[in-house]
């Protein structure tokens, strides 16, 4: 059997008095991508801001709950949110590359942690771009800003510049809702390449999408988890009503 | 009437009024320009005054004005930098924010005159400083803190929340996402704002009359030792600026060129400002586009 790398346990979640996340129980199996699918509002991306900490950083937000992280405790008076972050990456909905070139973008996290040696560097830098399936378009390029390329490298870069600090985790929020459908399967090509080596958690909202890549998937509606099972189990022969009528369209 | 007429009407009148304000402008700008451009020449920027003949050039208020711009930046942006991070990037949103915002909107429309009468009593009196470029400098230090830290404030708020969040994400410490992200990515930005507000600096009068003061001893400029009385660099002798100049002329000039002496100031003055104001858009430009792109 897998190991468990990631484990929620009776996850609450409010802005304010509003509760988003009523108590969610989910694990996460090493390696792999699980989906999470859902109407909008149904607290996906909370549930995923709160998987590294992301939530922190929003005012009147309480969290109840116990979710671990290889066996620690994540939100533990000790825990690390920096150290966390390191290793639980995330990619967001628009491109955020910072305005900078190519090669400083994919070793931003490395060159602050304090890497200098340049042959290293451009190993990583190498690397990266390799396993998120960009540095053939990017490798005469490297010095140039990153804004000037298209949405779609721009989020490929991303990804690689997570994959630059060696995560364990990947979270993704709906990375592919923001680019044309080209760039949307280079994506998904690079997601399936990376199944192997790290634990994805994605986003989506792209039900084609989910039962394209997903190993898992797992259906939200208003603040719950309602259902979780393997992709295949969820889109052909899912155990709860209101999954099968999101599946089969009748609301969302 | 209907109601494209109407608009046609509102149109025009809004374009009549900004027109207006641009020929104001450039009618008082040509003013200035054609009477005191005449009186340019290398004599007029570099000699010493003269407090009875003719003939004196602007040379030594000039490069007082010079000297008290750059020291009052070197106080001043450190602690409006600081101020801006400050309260753009940890200050929650509470009544000792709220009332740190509100003090620095009141010290940033505080009459200049007020500035520099405090800078009087405080630092040219209760310091001891007396009438010299320190006390100027930080008579011009207040008058330039509120202004400055609310225009690097802003230049913060154009980065987009998407930047820290990316740096945080990244596993960046709250300071390292400021510190290595959003600062170098709102350089451009701050450094327009920055050129800017030393054009306001550079013109300023009424907040330096009193503290740096309206005398302008002859310099020797061999002498780089700060400690010596004649020495350019000494911030504690009295050191009138261009802006000063003008306005004493005018008040009890008593040489005979005086008229030509003003304008002439005016003049350099206007085009120094003017080149503030084409530097600032110029280097903001080239310093985004080289951060940005290729
Ligand atoms: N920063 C916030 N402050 C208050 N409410 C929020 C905030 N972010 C999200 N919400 C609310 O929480 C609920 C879940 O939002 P979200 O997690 O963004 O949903 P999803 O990603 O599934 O579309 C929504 O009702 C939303 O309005
Ligand atoms: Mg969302």
């Amino acid at each position: 059997m897998k190991e468990e790398i990631l484990t929620t346990q009776d996850l609450h979640l409010y802005y304010g008095d509003k509760e988003a996340l009523k108590g969610i129980n989910l694990n996460f199996d090493e390696k792999g991508i699980t989906a999470l699918i859902g109407p909008s509002g149904c607290g996906k991306s909370t549930y995923l801001r709160t998987l590294n900490r992301m939530n922190d950083l929003i005012p009147n937000v309480t969290i109840t709950g116990t979710i671990k992280f290889k066996g620690d405790d994540l939100y533990a008076p000790s825990a690390d949110t920096v150290q966390i972050r390191k290793e639980i990456g995330m990619v967001f909905q628009q491109p955020n590359p910072f305005p900078f070139s190519i090669y400083d973008n994919v070793i931003y996290g490395l060159r602050i942690a304090g890497e200098k040696d340049k042959e290293k560097l451009d190993a990583v830098v190498e690397k990266s771009l390799r396993q998120a399936a960009v540095w053939d378009e990017v490798k005469d390029h490297l010095h140039e800003s990153a804004l000037a390329l298209s949405g779609g490298q721009q989020q490929r870069v991303c990804i690689a510049r997570v994959l630059a600090v060696s995560p364990e985790i990947i979270l993704l929020d709906e990375p592919t809702s923001a680019l044309d459908p080209v760039s949307s399967s280079q994506i998904e090509a690079t997601l399936l390449n990376l199944r192997h080596d790290y634990t994805i958690i994605i986003v989506t909202h792209n039900l084609q999408q989910a039962s394209r890549i997903a190993d898992r998937t797992a259906f939200f509606m208003n603040g719950e988890l309602i259902e979780v099972d393997q992709t295949k189990n969820i889109f052909m022969n899912p155990a709860n009503k209101q999954t099968e009528d999101y599946i089969s369209g009748r609301f969302g | 009437m209907n109601s494209k007429t109407q608009n046609k009407i509102a149109i025009g009148g809004l374009y009549g009024i900004a027109g207006l304000v641009v020929l104001i402008l450039l009618a008082l700008l040509g003013y200035i320009l054609a009477s005191g451009v005449p009186q340019l020449s290398w004599h007029f920027l570099t000699a010493p005054g003269k407090a009875f003949l003719k003939g004196g050039g602007v040379g030594i208020q000039l490069y007082n004005s010079f000297y008290l711009l750059i020291l009052a930046m070197l106080i001043s942006f450190p602690i409006a930098l600081g101020a801006a991070i400050y309260l753009y990037e940890y200050a929650k949103d509470n009544w000792v924010t709220t009332t740190i915002r509100t003090a620095i909107e009141i010290l940033s429309s505080l009459p200049s005159v007020v500035v520099g009468l405090f800078g009087f009593l405080f630092f040219v009196v209760k310091l001891h400083l007396g009438f010299s470029i320190l006390s100027g400098a930080f008579a011009l230090t207040f008058f330039n803190l509120p202004l400055l830290t609310r225009s690097i404030e802003d230049s913060l708020r154009t980065i987009s929340d998407v930047q820290r969040e990316g740096g945080l994400a990244l596993g960046l410490s709250r300071w390292e996402t400021v510190t290595r992200v959003i600062l170098p990515a709102a350089v451009p930005s701050i450094l327009t704002g920055v050129i800017l507000s030393a054009g306001r600096v550079f013109g300023e009068a009424a907040a330096l009359i009193y503290t740096a003061g309206q005398s302008a001893p002859a310099l020797d400029f061999t002498d780089w030792n700060p400690f010596n009385i004649s020495s350019p660099l000494n911030p504690m002798r009295p050191a009138e600026t261009l802006a000063v100049h003008i306005w004493k002329i005018n008040s009890e000039g008593i040489m005979p060129d005086a008229k030509a002496i003003s304008s002439g100031s005016s003049a350099v003055l206007v085009i120094a400002i003017l080149l503030f104001n084409f530097a600032a858009r110029y280097l903001g430009k080239r310093l985004y586009k080289r951060l940005t792109s290729a």
